[in-house]
């Protein structure tokens, strides 16, 4: 057989195992769209179509009335005033406790790597420690702790477990940020006058966008999704909305609205998922950026 | 004259590990003072302290006339430029220069005038705006440099400013700082590890070797007498050929013996009385005459094992006495390989060192 004198660019070929992973991908990404697509069509039906039992069939005319009662209709027990206080109430609990957590977080880690005080080697062991340990362990002695200092079943209280809970990791992935920051940096700002607060706002800040803007996604979808510290911490009035959609999935008054279910479930996720796919290029810079010199 | 920089037995140490043990140095105003030696020496550690940036254990920091032992690097009246740039990446030029003075509240005029002084001395003026990330290196470090001089203080410390350039930026930017220092004429101290720096920028070069300094002189008197063993053997490139043997004064004159060699020291200038024991007798490369015997000087019969032709000059190396010693020769060689030498020994530009490696 005669072989072709290798010249220019190498030929690309399409393989038969190429194509098998082709396959496999475009595959594997239907078997994750199907929920979605069901979770869609069945929100747009009407519950009678529903009884027909055709779970994939598109519906037969668009009805948004679900959607609707998701949003300011569906019950929670006897309350029926749909999902969007719970859709508030993430808000309110999820906003500041991504800033305070991503600011405080960022602070320690700054300090951990450039400033090494003492003893910082075993503060962020503890540190680590804690977030190592099954949050769940620490739900009572919480609960106490907050109930004395006036803060359970509060707004404030629900935002203060959230920053705690969220610090370990936080401070993690900013500590191993800042350690990749030379130290003659922290110097030459010295020799500049420069303190500790203005060297962090007016140059390691700046330096850490990527970082603040991956933390912040991770913290806002984390804290978004939390189901149990809401329950236990939030207090009636600020529940979020991922407790007030188990509310309304599991009330079961005569018939399963499947249809205003689904609503109500994508409604809760939609957030994370717009997070995700409108930010999806800073999270990957942000990832990306411990490897490369700013 | 007060001293620019005062250092009064200082001590570093971490735990119980000493990094300087008791040093002391005055330098003089307008003196440019570089720290020589090899990694570890505590060289950087040294210039850090004076920077402030460093907690001593003991001893006393004087920067013009003040004690500043306690004081914050910006009360120092310093300028340090860093081995890394140190560029606040996330500003341009313009605020890279002007960081220091904005924190310390210049009026704004006075920061303007000042960023174009420096920017104009640095050639910097069509970078301004620039982000350190567009810049190469050698025009990093001259923002680095820049932002050091914006300060306009009494003293500037370099960390081995050069080390990150290539071979050519590192040239340039040598002569260029020698040049800054000759037109500000500020006090400069300078830490390094290259002995072509220490030599062509120092007024005077403190060459460290484990915290302690080995000897603080000018260029010219280090490179020519050398303080101890180690002074010769650091600098210079090729090293000082040493051969090892003995003083002999059994004939009222002293000689130096070694493996049939019998040198005449009645020439070299010795610091004290000479006694007779074990001793190290030092020359360099170029202080070999090719032609020995026509000199009348004493000579080395040996055969050429390597030539290295570096365009101006050349080294031939060959064995003598069981070590590889070398010949430095101006020009082109006609000599080869194989070729026999027997070059001559200039003692009054050699150097003798006793059995504790100290110069005799």
């Amino acid at each position: 057989m005669a072989r072709t004198h290798p010249n220019g660019p190498r030929p690309t070929h399409m393989t038969a195992g190429r194509i098998g992973l082709y396959a496999f991908l475009v595959i594997a990404a239907l078997f994750f769209l199907l929920p979605l697509y069901a979770m869609i069509v069945t929100s747009l039906k009407t519950m009678d179509e529903i009884r027909l039992g055709r779970i994939f069939a598109l519906p037969e005319t668009l009805d948004i009335s679900a959607w609707i009662t998701a949003w300011s209709g569906a019950c929670m027990g006897t309350v029926c005033v749909g999902i969007r206080t719970g859709f508030w109430n993430s808000f309110a609990i999820t906003v500041p406790s991504v800033a305070l957590s991503v600011f405080i977080g960022a602070v320690n880690g700054y300090a951990l790597s450039l400033w090494r005080p003492r003893g910082a080697s075993v503060l962020f062991g503890l540190l680590m420690a804690g977030g190592l340990i099954p949050y769940q362990i620490f739900l009572y002695p919480m609960v106490r702790a907050m109930a004395n200092i006036d803060l359970y079943n509060s707004l404030a209280g629900i935002i203060l477990v959230h920053v705690i809970f969220g610090l370990p990791l936080v401070t993690l992935l900013f500590r191993n940020y800042f350690v990749s920051v030379p130290e003659e940096l922290c110097k030459a700002a010295r020799v500049d006058g420069a303190g500790f607060w203005r060297i962090f706002f007016e140059i390691m800040l700046p330096m850490a966008v990527p970082m603040i803007v991956v933390v912040s996604m991770l913290q806002f979808t984390g804290i978004w999704n939390d189901f149990l510290l809401g329950l236990v911490f939030a207090g009636r009035d600020n529940l979020p909305m991922t407790v007030q959609l188990n509310n309304i999935v599991n009330t079961t008054m005569g018939e399963r609205t499947y249809n205003v279910n689904m609503a109500a479930t994508i409604l809760t996720a939609i957030v994370p998922l717009a997070i995700y796919f409108l930010s999806g290029r800073w999270f990957v810079r942000g990832i990306a950026a411990g490897a490369v010199k700013g | 004259m007060q001293s620019a920089v005062s250092i009064k037995d200082l001590k570093i140490a971490y735990g119980d590990h000493t990094v300087i043990e008791k040093m002391s140095i005055d330098i003089a105003p307008r003196e440019f003072l570089v720290l020589l030696g090899p990694s570890g020496c505590g060289k950087s550690t040294l210039l850090n302290a004076i920077a402030g940036l460093q907690d001593i254990t003991g001893g006393e920091i004087w920067i013009s006339g003040k004690n500043v032992t306690w004081d914050e690097p910006k009360d120092r009246g310093i300028g340090m430029v860093f081995q890394s740039y140190a560029l606040y990446p996330r500003m341009s030029v313009r605020k890279n220069l002007s960081f220091g003075l904005r924190v310390a509240g210049l009026p704004k005029a006075e920061i303007e005038a000042r960023v174009a002084r420096t920017a104009a001395l640095l050639h910097l003026d069509k970078l301004l705006d620039r982000r350190p990330a567009e810049l190469s290196g050698g025009q990093r470090q001259r923002v680095a440099i820049g932002r050091a001089l914006v300060r306009e203080v009494d003293v500037f410390l370099f960390d081995e400013p050069l080390s990150n350039l290539d071979a050519k930026l590192r040239n340039e930017l040598r002569v260029e700082i020698k040049k800054l220092h000759q037109s500000l004429g500020n006090t400069m101290i300078y830490v390094t590890h290259d002995q072509i720096e220490a030599l062509t920028l120092a007024d005077r070069i403190a060459i460290m070797r484990d915290g302690v300094i080995q000897q603080l002189a000018s260029p010219a008197e280090i490179y020519h007498r050398p303080a101890n063993l180690f002074v010769a053997g650091f600098i210079g490139a090729p090293a000082m050929n040493f051969i090892e043997g003995r003083i002999d004064r059994s004939n009222g004159s002293p000689v130096f013996l070694c493996n049939g060699l019998a040198v005449d020291l009645s020439g070299y200038s010795f610091q004290a009385a000479a006694a007779e024991g074990p001793a190290t007798l030092g020359f360099r490369p170029e202080h070999l005459v090719l032609d020995g015997a026509a000199g009348g000087l004493p000579s080395i019969s040996s055969r050429v094992s390597v030539v290295e032709p570096m365009g101006s000059d050349a080294v031939l190396w060959f064995d003598w006495a069981g070590q590889s010693l070398s010949l430095r020769l101006m020009g082109d060689v006609t000599l080869q390989s194989g070729d026999a030498l027997a070059p001559g020994l200039d003692i009054t530009k050699a150097s003798l060192f006793g059995a504790d490696g100290s110069r005799l």
